[in-house]
C-alpha cells in the first residue's frame, strides 16, 4: 500500500513513505508534525491550509500527497530565514495589525507570498484575488490587504 | 501626562508565534497516550431513542470506549438544566447527542459510529416559533411547564419585560406613530479554528482540559459540577487554553463534546481529544438565533421621541443556553438609545426542534438595533425630518439617567454621526431613489463591563523576577482581540518598564487569578483596570524598596525603560532587576508581587430589570452608500464609514482592527449570511454555502475613533469587542430605502428580497 515519495520541503530534500490516499495537509500536520499549516475546513474552502507547490498557492487539505513527488514545497516554517528574522510579508501582518486569533493567518500568508514570489507590484485587485479563497472571520481582512500592500516588492 | 506606551500603535505581543505558525492551536496539541473522540448525532430532529445497539462498534479494533445516555451518570447542564450530554430517551434536534465513541484514531472512531445501530421512534417536530407559542403545539421538552397554571409550554420561563412610563398615553398624545415587523437569521460564528478540547484525568482523578473556551473559571465551575455528579465530587480541575482560533461568543458556554470528552477520558482513563469537523462547527455549535420583532415608536410634531413599545419573539432551539438571554441585554438599546421617555420591551424565547442559541458578538444588540435604527427612519420619514436631523433631535448626551436606569457618563453619539455624514460626503440625503442612497444606524452598548453574573471582576497578579522581567497573570482570555497586549501597555506604561519586558500569562486557571470570562466587550475596561491597579501597587513597591537602596524618598524617585532614578538627580538610579534582587538577596527578605481584584461598580438589573448594568456606554455610528442594482437587487456597498466613541484608544492600530472586523462581520450579517434550515435541518453546513465575506466582498471601510475620555476607563478607555458589528445591518437596510424607495425588514438583505420588494412596489404603483 505505501509508496516513496521525495521531494522538496522548505528546501530540504524529504524521502519516505507514504500511504496514496493520505492528502499533503495530512502529512505535513500529522506525519512530520509541521503544525504551522491549518485545516479550517478540510475541502478546500477556507484556504487555512495553504502552502506553496512550484511557486503556486494550493489548498494542501485536497491535494494528494502524490502530487507532491519531485516538487518543491514550502510551508509556513519555510519562510523564517536561518537567522530567525522574519519574512517581510510576516512582520508585515505583525506591524499591520493583520493577525487577531491569528488561525488564518499562515494560509493567508502562504496565498500572499505565492503572489509577491512572482508579481513585486500587485494592483489592489491582485492583492484581494490572491487570498479571496482564505477565509478570515476576525479581521475583515481590512489590515490583511494593507500588510500585503505594505510588504509587496519589499 | 506623557504617555510612552498607551495610544501607540503596537504589534500583538502574541503576532510573532501566529505568523510562523508557532501558536499551538487545541488542533496542534497532542499527549501520549492519546485517543480520538467522535460524536454520534441524531438522525431525526424529534424522535424517542428506543434502543441503541453499541455491540458493533465495540468489537472494532482500535475502539477503546463507546458510550450512550444509558451508560452514563445522569446529568443536567446549561443554565436552565435541560441538556444533558448524552440523550437517553428523547432528541430533540438534530444535533442532539446520542452516543460517543474513543478510539486510537480519528478514522476508526468515525468507523465505528457507523457501526452503531440507533432505533428511533419519530416525532413530528415544531420548527416555526410562533407556532410553536400556539395552545396544543408540539412539545418539545413535555416536562417544562409555564404560567400561573404551570401548563406544559415551550414558552420558556424566563421574564424579560421592562417597562417604563406610560407608553399607551404617550402613543395617543404622539403626533406620528410608525409599526413594523423586523426579522433576522440563524447565522454562525464561523470561527476558523473549530470547537475542540482534550479531557485527562491524573491518578487521583482531578481533570486537566485543554480547550479553547472564553470562559475559563465558569467553566471550571461546570466540569466541578459534573465530575461530582459522575463519581468524583471534590477532585480539581484545571482549565489550560491553547491559542484560541476565534471566539466570538461561541465559546461561552459549556457543551455537550466537553462533558462526552471528560466521561470518555474517564471510561477508558486515558487522555481524550475531540475536535469538531467544519460541518460538525456548522451543526452543532450553538448560532445567534432569528427574531421576530414588532416595534412602534412614536414622536411628536417636533420629532421628539414619545415612545418605543417592542415584542421580540426569539427562537430558542432545542435548549436554553445564553441565547435565552439575550434579551437581557437587548434592553440597553431598547430602553436607552436615543432619549425615549416611555418604553414598553416584552420579549418570548421558545423551544423548537431547531439547533439551539448561544451567545454572539452583540449578544441581542444587532437583531435589536436593526429593528430600532429601521424603525427610526421610518418614523423620521413620517414626521418629514431628515434622518440625520431626527438623530440629532434625540441623541443621547453626558449626564442623562435613561428609563432602565443607565447612567450615561460620556457619549461621543453625535461626533460619530457627524463623523459618518461628513467622511461618507453625506451633505442632506440624496432621496432620489435614484438607485444610489446613503444609510445611517447608531448604536449603544455596554462598554464599562456588565454585571450579568453577580460578579463582573477581573483578578491580576504581577510579579517581578531578579532580571526585572515582568509577570503579569490576568484572568482575561484573549481570544484574538489583543487582550494580552492591552494589558502589556497598561502594565508597562503605569511602571515605567518596556513592552518587551512583560510576560502576560492568561491560559491557566491553576495560575491564573478568576475572572468571569471574554464576554459583553469587558475585557479591556475590566481586565484592564484589574491590571492599572495591580501595576500600581508594583511601581510603589519598586519605588519603596528602591528608595531604600538609593538613600531617597520614595516620592522623589520615578521609573523610566526600567531603571528607578532620583527626578532631580538621573545620574543616581538602580534597575528594577537590581531592586528585585536586593529585596530577595536580603535577611528577612520579601518578593514583589501586587494583585489587585476589580469589579466595576456597575449594577446587577431589579426584579423591573433596571439597573445601571454597565459603568459606561460605547456608542457609535455606522453609515454606507449603497448602490442597488434594479435588474438583480443587487445591492453594493460603495463606502462604508464606521464610527466609535471609544472613550480611548489604548492600541489604535487593534482598536481599528476590532471596528472593521465586526464591520465586515455585520455586512455579512446584513447581505448574505443565513443559516437555512429546513424542518431542523440545516442545509448549509459548509463554507461553499454559507455565505461569508471574502477579501474580495470588502468595500472600502473607514474607521473612525472618536475619544470622550472615560473617567473610569483604563486611561479613558471603553469597550469596544462588540459594537463593530451592531449597526450594521439597519445603515445597509436604510441606505437600500435611500437608494430604491423600498424597505427590506428581514434579513439578510438578498437580492432576491430585493428584486421582489422592488416588484411590489412597481405593482402599487400601477
Amino acid at each position: 500500500m505505501k509508496k516513496d515519495i521525495t521531494f522538496v520541503l522548505n528546501k530540504e530534500e524529504v524521502s519516505m513513505e507514504v500511504d496514496p490516499r493520505w492528502t499533503l495537509l495530512y502529512l505535513l500536520r500529522e506525519v512530520l508534525k509541521l503544525t504551522g499549516t491549518k485545516e479550517g475546513c478540510g475541502y478546500g474552502e477556507c484556504g487555512a491550509c495553504t502552502v506553496i507547490v512550484d511557486g503556486k498557492a494550493v489548498n494542501s487539505c485536497i491535494f494528494p500527497v502524490m502530487e507532491a513527488e519531485g516538487r518543491n514545497v514550502t510551508t509556513i516554517e519555510g519562510l523564517v530565514s536561518k537567522d530567525g528574522s522574519l519574512h517581510p510579508l510576516q512582520q508585515a501582518f505583525a506591524d499591520h495589525g493583520a493577525v487577531q486569533c491569528g488561525f488564518c493567518t499562515p494560509g493567508m500568508i502562504m496565498s500572499a507570498y505565492a503572489l509577491v514570489s512572482e508579481n513585486a507590484d500587485p494592483t489592489d485587485d491582485e492583492i484581494k484575488g490572491s487570498i479571496e479563497g482564505n477565509l478570515c472571520r476576525c479581521t475583515g481582512y481590512v489590515k490583511i490587504f494593507d500588510a500585503i500592500k505594505s510588504a509587496a516588492g519589499r | 501626562m506623557e504617555l510612552n506606551v498607551i495610544g501607540k500603535r503596537i504589534a500583538k505581543k502574541d503576532a510573532p508565534s501566529k505568523v510562523t505558525g508557532r501558536a499551538m492551536y487545541i488542533q496542534d496539541v497532542s499527549l501520549p497516550g492519546m485517543l480520538y473522540g467522535k460524536i454520534l448525532y441524531s438522525r431525526y430532529p424529534h424522535a424517542r431513542i428506543k434502543h441503541i445497539n453499541t455491540a458493533k462498534a465495540e468489537k472494532l479494533p482500535g475502539v477503546k470506549a463507546v458510550l450512550t445516555g444509558t451508560t452514563i451518570p445522569p446529568f443536567k447542564f446549561g443554565f436552565y438544566k435541560d441538556n444533558t450530554p448524552l440523550k437517553t430517551e428523547k432528541v430533540c434536534s438534530l444535533r442532539d447527542e446520542v452516543a460517543a465513541v474513543a478510539a486510537t484514531d480519528p478514522e476508526i472512531a468515525e468507523e465505528a459510529l457507523g457501526l452503531i445501530e440507533v432505533e428511533y421512534g419519530e416525532l413530528p417536530g415544531i420548527f416555526d416559533p410562533v407556532e410553536a407559542m400556539k395552545e396544543g403545539a408540539i412539545l418539545v421538552h413535555e416536562g417544562h411547564v409555564g404560567g400561573k397554571e404551570k401548563k406544559p409550554t415551550n414558552v420558556l420561563n424566563l421574564p424579560w419585560r421592562l417597562m417604563s412610563g406610560d407608553v399607551q398615553s404617550a402613543r395617543k398624545e404622539a403626533a406620528f406613530v410608525v409599526e413594523g415587523t423586523y426579522s433576522t437569521q440563524w447565522v454562525t460564528h464561523c470561527c476558523l479554528g473549530t470547537s475542540g478540547c482534550i479531557a485527562q484525568f491524573d491518578i487521583a482523578n482531578n481533570l486537566t482540559l485543554y480547550s479553547n473556551t472564553q470562559i475559563p473559571f465558569l467553566a471550571q465551575k461546570d466540569f466541578i459540577e459534573a465530575l461530582a455528579a459522575f463519581g468524583m465530587k471534590g477532585r480539581r480541575v484545571r482549565i489550560i487554553q491553547t491559542a484560541i482560533g476565534g471566539g466570538f461568543g461561541s465559546k461561552l458556554d459549556t457543551y455537550a463534546y466537553e462533558y462526552i470528552a471528560i466521561l470518555l477520558a474517564k471510561a477508558t482513563d486515558r487522555p481524550v481529544k475531540i475536535i469538531f469537523t467544519r460541518e460538525e462547527e456548522f451543526i452543532a455549535s450553538s448560532p445567534r438565533q432569528p427574531t421576530i420583532t414588532r416595534i412602534s415608536q412614536g414622536c411628536t410634531k417636533e420629532g421628539k421621541l414619545l415612545f418605543r413599545d417592542v415584542e421580540m419573539i426569539l427562537d430558542n432551539g432545542a435548549y436554553a443556553s445564553w441565547g435565552a438571554t439575550t434579551p437581557n441585554v437587548m434592553m440597553v438599546p431598547i430602553s436607552s438609545l436615543y432619549k425615549v421617555p416611555n418604553i414598553r420591551y416584552v420579549a418570548k424565547c421558545v423551544y423548537t426542534n431547531n439547533t439551539y442559541s448561544q451567545a454572539f458578538r452583540g449578544y441581542g444588540n444587532p437583531q435589536a438595533t436593526f429593528a430600532i435604527e429601521s424603525s427610526i427612519e421610518e418614523l423620521a420619514e413620517a414626521a418629514g425630518i431628515d434622518p440625520y436631523e431626527f438623530r440629532l433631535i434625540n441623541s443621547n448626551e453626558p449626564g442623562e439617567l435613561t428609563p432602565m436606569r443607565c447612567k450615561v457618563t460620556t457619549c461621543g453619539l453625535k461626533e460619530c454621526m457627524a463623523a459618518v455624514r461628513d467622511r461618507l460626503g453625506w451633505n442632506g440625503k440624496l432621496h432620489q431613489k435614484t438607485g444610489r442612497g446613503f444609510g445611517m444606524a447608531s448604536l449603544m452598548h455596554v462598554g464599562g463591563g456588565a454585571r450579568v453574573y453577580k460578579s463582573d471582576g477581573c483578578g491580576t497578579t504581577i510579579k517581578v523576577d531578579d532580571f526585572g522581567k515582568f509577570d503579569v497573570f490576568t484572568g482575561s482570555t484573549d481570544i484574538g482581540q489583543g487582550s494580552e497586549t492591552v494589558i502589556a501597555q497598561i502594565v508597562a506604561e503605569v511602571v515605567g518598564i518596556s513592552m518587551d519586558d512583560i510576560n502576560v500569562i492568561n491560559n491557566d486557571t491553576e495560575v491564573c487569578p478568576w475572572d468571569v470570562g471574554a464576554h459583553a466587550s469587558r475585557t479591556t475596561f475590566v481586565a484592564g483596570n484589574s491590571a492599572l491597579h495591580a501595576a500600581q501597587k508594583m511601581r510603589q513597591q519598586i519605588l519603596e524598596a528602591a528608595a531604600h537602596g538609593l538613600g531617597e524618598d520614595p516620592s522623589t524617585l520615578d521609573i523610566k525603560d526600567g531603571q528607578v532614578f532620583a527626578i532631580h538627580n538621573e545620574e543616581k538610579k538602580i534597575s528594577v532587576g537590581k531592586v528585585a534582587r536586593s529585596v530577595h538577596y536580603t535577611a528577612g527578605g520579601r518578593m514583589l508581587v501586587a494583585e489587585c481584584f476589580y469589579d466595576p461598580p456597575n449594577e446587577n438589573p431589579d426584579r423591573e430589570f433596571k439597573g445601571n448594568t454597565s459603568v459606561t456606554y460605547a456608542y457609535g455610528a455606522h453609515g454606507a452608500e449603497v448602490e442597488v442594482d434594479r435588474q438583480t437587487g443587487r445591492v453594493k456597498i460603495i463606502n462604508y464609514v464606521a464610527a466609535h466613541d471609544v472613550g480611548k484608544a489604548l492600541n489604535p492600530m487593534l482598536l481599528e482592527g476590532q471596528i472593521s472586523g465586526g464591520g465586515v462581520m455585520g455586512l455579512g450579517y446584513a447581505l448574505s449570511e443565513n443559516m437555512v434550515y429546513k424542518d431542523g435541518r440545516l442545509m448549509n453546513a459548509n463554507y461553499l454555502d454559507y455565505k461569508l465575506l471574502t477579501a474580495r466582498d470588502v468595500p472600502p471601510m473607514e474607521t473612525v475613533i472618536v475619544e470622550t475620555d472615560e473617567k473610569d476607563g483604563p486611561f479613558g478607555a471603553k469597550g469596544i469587542g462588540e459594537p463593530g458589528l451592531v449597526p450594521t445591518a439597519a445603515a445597509v437596510a436604510n441606505a437600500v430605502y435611500d437608494a430604491v424607495g423600498v424597505r427590506i425588514r428581514d434579513l439578510p438583505i438578498t437580492p432576491e428580497k430585493v428584486l421582489a420588494a422592488l416588484k411590489a412596489k412597481e405593482k402599487l404603483g400601477e
